[in-house]
């Protein structure tokens, strides 16, 4: 709880196993080879005066002010750029050392205003730490001369401010940007005195490349880059540290905090899955968890066109009940069900399973996973016997080639995305296979891809099989590791069926489009390197084959023996913050937590008996089933925890529709979201500030999420749903949600390791945490596949085309995806100022499907669609294909689901978002749809005032 | 329930496991991740649909929805 601040050892450690022995002012240290003489210091407790060096960048030397002597050595180098050496002796303080860096700080300070007690960063501030520590007790130059002091202030970011007249120049924002980010946003521009830190060419920071990742700011020593949440707050006096709550990076942060209230969010450095790094979202955009539209009553209404009457905790609660029990009653124990999210800690989406599965009496639960990464559980759990991504983050740094497909790590998984740049300008290979020239293609700093295969949309079986034709004939297959790892037969099998000429890249560019050259060029880079790795998202699971294409990608990494080690492996980049958690939770209709069927006899005892309640041998009805069951009138009540589904799913229409002919719909949520505005019940929910849980990210890791203010509406979310749960007469007793996961170990195989105190102790777990791998497992399946027989299966990958077929009157593919500065269905972040970098989802054109059709640069454009019509502005982009169309999704009267289908995922049902025949068209007004919403939506809000 | 989109999603599954050569383990296949993932109210439109005429689903699709009837 205290505002220690972290250790910053000045150097980054040194990866090296060989150590080596020296002695610093009279003290024996040991430490690793490669380590800077700064550092080695510091691990004994000798903090060297610094200010250019911090531990998160490579030293730089500049600042002279941490100069040492060496015994032997001559002059006075820096202690931050010498590494150590065996039998060195070290002195950091003397009267000579403390003159120089007496003189050192007295030029700095000549040109800094002294105005200490006014300055943001009063109390947390290195210039005024070093100032003390070196002793410093006067400034003999003349204030009058030559100096930055009235440098303007650029305010131009909504986040920080930029103040150069503070600036000592030391390069730590600039090396941040290049090192830790990789945007290379900043230099120095000028030389000598003229020198100063520029954004881009000397512009403002907003119109600079600068992508506001905080790293420049986390970076500087002085006031010059300062949060403006500090400067009009003052510095933080206390400090908890929890888990970011949007993508699945799951960035480990320092909530900073005054009283109850968050100041700044600073990127953990003892995170591992960051390390110290964040995003735009994670490290600014926190403020929608105070913003005005919070509902933070509980309110009950009988029909959507009734006034929203705001009641008491019980009564909300005992309508929902009863509603549900009326329900059940008329129409059966299974008309009713609930959606669990991504954005519900474990705890909270454990909860809602078992009140759906022990508390309604059935198996009709489902979770946000299902329109997003449920064909990676599938295609996981076939191939490799678990559902989950087989590596942790850091594996990336031991990668040589490196295939994306279907994703865009810089603005879906930011962090991650610096990471893989990282790795990416030291060397390693990169091939891309997205139908849209995404950022690290070509648009990122000291980054090209070596083959960018820009496919069709909806032919990705059809490359991957490519790619898998020229492993087994040009004799890249790792025989040994498919003789010993995997089922041999299936191979077998497998190996005849992906060899036949049809699979060729040559038959298949007729389909993908991709020249058959580069196709063989790629494969031969992936298959012949070191380490090879894939990492995918959303581009291939939100497809009708996207199980088939997960398999696809399983199937090839066998075959490469790229899996059980670092630097390889099959990495899924889950979308949101907890999809891995909530999957894992059995928030699927067919499973248990930990993957395991519903009719699977010995698992369903364990439940029941622990639950005390008889349990369903059958699956239930997954979101779009629920759908269809509602319009058909079997399905009428829904308990929705944290999901928008009536703008996050397909085909709008359609499930507006089947909302509105529920008789009850609970909505527990922050805001009246496009969900609630079809609700009879609003349960007011709690961020992730105000609650305590953990999350699970796409590494498998399980962080603690810690609540660092009381929630606003009175309740956690898992209390709400325990007093669901006792209305409706099955007892649930947790006083806190350590208890919940504590009954989720004694449960679940891959989790009997896990408990809050473990968690708190070693910082996060990577499960399976268990008798077996008690301390987490970071790489899944080093010496057997999680399969029964412990063999890796290989599948069949037949390509077949979707049904969403481009015809004259819908000549064009729509396919969809993120942005940096938004998230999801933006609920979160369109209540923040990221909407200055974002404000409206725009649909990206080819400049020759523009001109076909005489669309310039922002005109209003009509989408028509096989399922609706909705209208954007159009943004003319060559990264898009000529015959693709490009949109995000972040705002709900865009209505991107409006055109999208009900195709969906053969063996999940996960939409088939990513493909959608549309026509474009240069249009006037907004579509009838959009006409609808506004309308439908005002009138929800009228709903929603006071009486 | 919608029987075109249920008899949709039987031949969708039908296409994957038809790369299987064996068709009485691809029927397998597929009324297996029927069973498995299906409400049974849905697996009960289906088999009711196959026995009132079952047009529409795809050769390997009436197979395995006919192995789900003779389950029972």
């Amino acid at each position: 709880m205290s505002m220690t601040p972290e250790k910053d050892f000045g150097t980054p450690a040194s990866p090296s196993t060989q150590m080596v022995n020296l002695e610093i002012d009279g003290f024996q240290v040991i430490a690793p080879a490669g380590t800077s003489v700064m550092r080695a210091a510091a691990s004994i407790g000798i903090d060297i005066p610094k200010l250019c060096a911090t531990d998160s960048i490579e030293p730089f030397g500049s600042c002279r002010l941490c100069v040492v002597e060496i015994k032997g050595g001559r002059g006075m180098p820096a202690s931050c750029t010498t590494p150590i050496a065996e039998g060195m002796v070290v002195t950091t303080q003397n009267k000579k050392l403390a003159d120089v860096r007496r003189g050192v700080m007295e030029l700095y300070i000549s040109d800094h205003p002294l105005d200490c007690l006014t300055c943001a960063a009063n109390g947390d501030c290195e210039l005024q730490d070093m100032a003390g520590a070196v002793g410093l007790r006067e400034v003999r130059y003349n204030p009058a001369g030559e100096n930055h002091l009235r440098a303007v202030k650029d305010e131009s970011n909504p986040y920080f401010t930029f103040d150069p007249s503070k600036c000592i120049v030391c390069s730590r924002c600039v090396r941040a940007c290049e090192e830790t980010q990789g945007t290379f946003a900043l230099t120095i521009d000028g030389r000598g005195f003229d020198s100063k830190v520029s954004p881009s060419q000397n512009q403002p920071f907003m119109d600079s490349e600068c992508v506001s990742c905080g790293a420049c700011v986390q970076a500087c020593p002085t006031a010059t880059l300062m949060e403006k949440s500090v400067i009009d707050h003052g510095v933080p006096e206390h400090a908890i540290v929890t888990t970011c709550a949007y993508c699945g990076v799951g960035c480990s942060f320092r909530a900073e905090m005054k009283g109850s209230q968050v100041i700044r969010m600073v990127p953990h450095k003892d995170g591992k899955a960051n390390h110290g790094h964040s995003c735009v979202k994670g490290r600014f955009a926190f403020g929608y968890a105070t913003h005005k539209d919070r509902i933070t009553k509980p309110m009950i209404r009988k029909s959507i066109k009734d006034h929203w009457q705001e009641v008491s905790w019980e009564e909300a609660i005992n309508y929902a009940a009863s509603e549900l029990k009326r329900i059940q009653a008329e129409h059966g124990k299974d008309a009713i069900g609930g959606i669990t999210s991504s954005r519900c800690t474990n705890e909270e989406t454990y909860l809602v399973q078992k009140l759906i599965r022990a508390g309604f009496g059935n198996n009709n639960v489902d979770t946000c996973a299902r329109v997003c990464h449920s064909p990676t559980g599938y295609g996981l759990k076939q191939t490799f016997g678990e559902s989950s991504g087989t590596q942790n983050f850091d594996s990336v740094m031991k990668a040589d080639v490196i295939m994306v497909i279907g994703a865009n790590p810089t603005d879906g998984h930011p962090v991650f995305g610096s990471l893989m740049k990282k790795r990416l300008r030291q060397g390693a290979k990169l091939i891309v296979v997205d139908p849209r020239e995404i950022d690290l293609v070509r648009n990122s700093p000291h980054v090209k891809a070596d083959y960018h295969l820009k496919l069709r949309p909806s032919t990705n079986v059809a490359i991957i099989n490519a790619i898998a034709h020229v492993v087994v004939t040009e004799n890249f297959v790792d025989e040994e590791f498919v003789k010993f790892r995997c089922d041999v037969g299936s191979f077998n099998k497998w190996r005849n069926f992906i060899a036949d000429t049809r699979h060729a890249p040559e038959a298949t560019e007729s389909i993908t489009g991709v020249p058959a050259a580069d196709i063989r060029a790629a494969a031969r880079l992936y298959a012949g390197a070191k380490n090879g790795a894939i990492y995918y998202g959303l581009g291939v699971t939100e497809h009708s084959q996207g199980s088939t294409m997960v398999i696809g990608i399983a199937n090839l990494a066998m075959a490469t023996g790229n899996l059980g080690r670092e630097g390889v492996g099959v990495n899924p980049l889950r979308g949101q913050n907890n999809v891995q958690g909530s999957c894992d939770m059995g928030s699927f209709p067919h499973e248990y937590p930990g993957y395991r069927h519903v009719s699977d006899k010995a698992t369903r005892e364990l439940f029941e008996k622990d639950w005390g309640v008889k349990l369903q041998p059958e699956p239930g009805l997954r979101i779009p089933n629920m759908f269809d069951a509602a319009s058909d009138g079997s399905f009428l009540g829904l308990y929705v925890e944290g999901e928008d589904i009536a703008q996050s799913d397909p085909d709008i229409q359609h499930v507006h529709h089947a909302l509105r002919s529920m008789e009850c719909v609970i909505v527990q949520d922050l805001f009246l979201n496009e969900t609630a505005k079809f609700a009879h019940v609003f349960l007011p929910g709690s961020s992730f500030l105000e609650k305590n849980g953990t999350f699970t990210n796409a590494e498998r890791r399980i962080s603690p999420v810690r609540k660092v203010m009381p929630p606003l509406a009175g309740h956690e979310d898992w209390e709400i749903t325990q007093m669901l749960s006792n209305a409706l007469g099955y007892p649930m007793n947790y006083s806190h949600p350590s208890e919940i996961m504590d009954e989720i170990a004694r449960l679940t195989p891959t989790f009997t390791g896990v408990s809050f105190e473990k968690i708190d102790q070693l910082g996060s777990i990577q499960w399976p945490c268990n008798e077996h791998a008690p301390q987490g497992t970071p790489t899944m399946h080093e010496e057997t596949f999680m399969r029964d027989n412990g063999k890796g299966l290989f599948m069949l990958t037949e390509f077949v085309p979707t049904h969403e077929k481009v015809t004259q009157k819908f000549p064009l593919i729509l396919t969809t995806g993120r942005i940096l500065s938004q998230y999801n269905v933006g609920a979160q972040t369109r209540r923040t100022e990221n909407n200055v970098w974002h404000a409206e989802d725009l649909l990206e054109i080819h400049p020759h499907d523009a001109e076909d059709r005489g669309i310039n640069d922002r005109d209003w454009i009509g989408i028509k669609s096989r399922a609706g019509e909705t209208v954007l502005r159009a943004k003319i982009s060559e990264r898009v294909q000529p015959g693709v169309v490009y949109t995000t999704f972040h705002f709900p009267e865009s209505g991107a689901n409006v055109i999208t289908t009900d195709n969906s995922d053969w063996a999940t049902n996960c939409p088939e978002y990513k493909v959608t025949a549309v026509q474009v068209a240069k249009v006037s007004h907004t579509s009838e749809w959009q006409q609808n919403y506004h309308a439908f939506s005002e009138r929800q809000m009228e709903l929603l005032a006071k009486e | 329930m919608h029987i075109e989109k249920l008899v949709s999603m039987a031949n969708d599954i039908a296409d994957f496991f038809n790369a299987e050569s064996d068709k009485e383990i691809a029927a397998e296949g597929v009324k297996k991740h029927i069973q498995r993932s299906w409400d049974p109210r849905m697996r009960k439109a289906i088999v009711k649909y196959y026995q009132d005429s079952g047009e529409g689903l795809s050769p390997l699709a009436a197979d395995a929805v006919k192995k789900l009837m003779e389950m029972g």
